[in-house]
């Protein structure tokens, strides 16, 4: 059943109906599937992917470097908690090796992303130390390329 | 002179391809869908491609051995093995070849002459039979039957063959129809071959993109291994059509023969590509998966959508091809392509030309994007609608 997740993990705009099509399944059952992936929290959400750079918006993405101290009884987790829940705060993953977690943050300007750094990530009890890195260019996200054009250059040939 | 009596009757007598006109249509045309044409849409995997052009960085500029460097026959060697179970020597059993389809030529130059019979079973690579005219051997068809979904039977085979049959082509899993062989349905061929002076040219070019069940090899029945040549290649599996890069397999004298016109002819396949088979055989197991997948989820939708329009599908189990008969549509193969690409822009290939028991089916390649694919099916349920209209 997992073929459903791969295939709207690439294009969650597929329709129930063509999702049926592509794995041989009723429309039913594929609604089902959805419906139970989505109440298990498999499926987590339907963002989709932007090119915010081709857009006017402006934006600014900080990958930091997080060093924590875990607290007595609730390990990491809490204070992962702590930070995930600012909504600046796009992603946050634990990390094995040099720090513990990686906070990738968004704001309107590089003072914001300075001023959310210093004023409510490092003031938290818990943290010890952070590194931040301001990203210049994305290239590719989700598995996707942003600048890569698909387009069938085939040339006509019998075979 | 006349310069066209200069040519050889059997090249000069060579209609060509009925499907020339719709090529020069398309170029004329914008925003056409193609399901036509018989390659993969995906790129090479980077890794691959990244491999040749590191050869080339590195100054692998240079010939190779005649028969392909042993590197690579070698990891060809051990692929077939774990992958159909298929033993051959790297030393004297495995050519590296330019596409497929010179393995093609050169087993048949090698092994015919005037006065054989090659026995082709139709609809089929339009390949077959060319090679086997320019030798001076005659084309024996068999016409595949769709209630047979387009299957070899020991019975089509046993009335095709006569004492002049020298080569039968096994072409499966089938461009153009998708059909495959499984075990049980080769060993009823082997039956009938074993114990004939028949050489078997197994085309297997599209063994990897097998949808149900694992692709049987002829030559993995031990008492046909000496009398097949398996013709093998990267395009298909690993995106590589441009590369040209393939191979064939079988006994050492048979081998040998090719090996002998091949290096008059070719020298040897291309270094770079060669770097970048060998790359592809070791480290690329996962992408072919992960085509091998998106072909399938395809293929699905295919068959679902054809056969929602009222068309009679059978279910193909192979390569990336659809075979719908078109048949109660009233027009014939080539009214209902050359009209469809008029009207909705939506090119495939009338059956026909893959031999003329193709007549009454269409080929729809689904080596096309998703969302080409639903739009195409949109455009093609639209254009059977009006039919008659």
């Amino acid at each position: 059943m997992e073929e459903i997740l791969e295939i709207i993990e690439k294009n969650s705009k597929y329709t129930e109906k063509e999702i049926a099509a592509m794995t041989g399944k009723t429309v039913e059952e594929v609604q089902a599937a959805i419906k139970k992936y989505e109440e298990d929290n498999i499926i987590v959400g339907y963002p989709t992917l932007i090119n915010w750079e081709r857009t006017s918006k402006e934006s600014v993405i900080a990958l930091i470097e997080v060093k924590v101290t875990p607290q007595r009884g609730e390990g990491f987790d809490k204070v992962a908690e702590r930070i995930y829940k600012f909504p600046e705060v796009k992603s946050c993953y634990l990390m094995s090796g040099g720090f513990d977690l990686t906070v990738i943050v968004e704001g309107k300007s590089m003072k914001e992303v300075a001023l959310f750094v210093s004023e409510r990530l490092s003031t938290q009890e818990c943290v010890l130390s952070t590194a931040t890195h301001f990203v210049l260019k994305k290239y590719k996200d989700k598995g996707t390329i942003f600048e890569e054009k698909t387009r069938d250059d085939r040339e006509a040939i019998f075979i | 002179m006349i310069i066209e009596d200069m040519i050889l009757s059997n090249v000069r007598n060579m209609p060509p391809s009925g499907i020339r006109k719709y090529f020069d249509i398309i170029n004329e045309m914008k925003d056409v869908i193609s399901l036509g044409v018989g390659e993969p849409d995906f790129v090479t995997p980077w890794n691959i491609r990244e491999a040749g052009i590191y050869s080339l960085e590195k100054g692998h500029t240079h010939y190779s051995s005649n028969a392909g460097f042993i590197e690579l026959r070698e990891e060809i060697s051990r692929y077939l093995k774990r992958k159909y179970s298929l033993d051959y020597s790297a030393d004297n059993q495995i050519l590296v070849t330019v596409g497929g389809s010179e393995g093609i030529d050169v087993a048949l130059r090698a092994l015919v002459g005037p006065g054989d019979e090659v026995i082709i079973p139709e609809p089929s690579f339009v390949a077959y039979k060319g090679c086997t005219v320019f030798t001076g051997a005659t084309p024996v068809v068999i016409n595949l039957r769709h209630e047979d979904e387009f299957k070899l039977t020991p019975e089509l085979l046993e009335k095709a063959i006569t004492p002049k049959t020298k080569v039968v082509i096994i072409p499966f899993p089938n461009n153009p129809t998708g059909a495959i062989m499984n075990r049980e349905e080769l060993a009823a061929i082997v039956e009938v071959l074993k114990d004939k002076d028949i050489i078997v040219l197994s085309d297997e070019i599209y063994a990897e993109l097998t949808y149900e069940g694992e692709h049987v090899s002829i030559a993995s029945f031990p008492e046909m291994k000496d009398k097949t040549i398996v013709i093998n290649g990267f395009s298909k599996t690993y995106a590589m059509t441009g590369w040209r890069m393939g191979y064939a397999c079988g006994h050492p004298v048979l081998i040998d023969a090719m090996k002998k016109i091949h290096q008059y002819a070719i020298m040897c396949a291309p270094t770079t590509a060669q770097y970048a088979a060998l790359e592809a055989l070791k480290n690329s197991d996962n992408n072919v998966d992960e085509m091998v997948k998106e072909y399938n989820r395809r293929r699905r939708v295919m068959v679902d959508g054809f056969r929602k329009m009222g068309l009679d599908c059978f279910e193909p189990k192979g390569a990336f091809y659809l075979f719908p008969c078109i048949k109660s549509t009233g027009l014939s193969s080539d009214e209902f392509c050359e009209k469809l690409l008029l009207k909705e822009k939506i090119l495939i290939i009338p059956g026909n030309a893959f031999g003329d028991c193709g007549e009454g089916f269409v080929r729809a390649c689904y080596a096309s994007s998703m969302g080409n694919i639903f739009e195409a099916l949109k455009r093609i349920e639209r254009f059977i609608s009006t039919i008659g209209n």
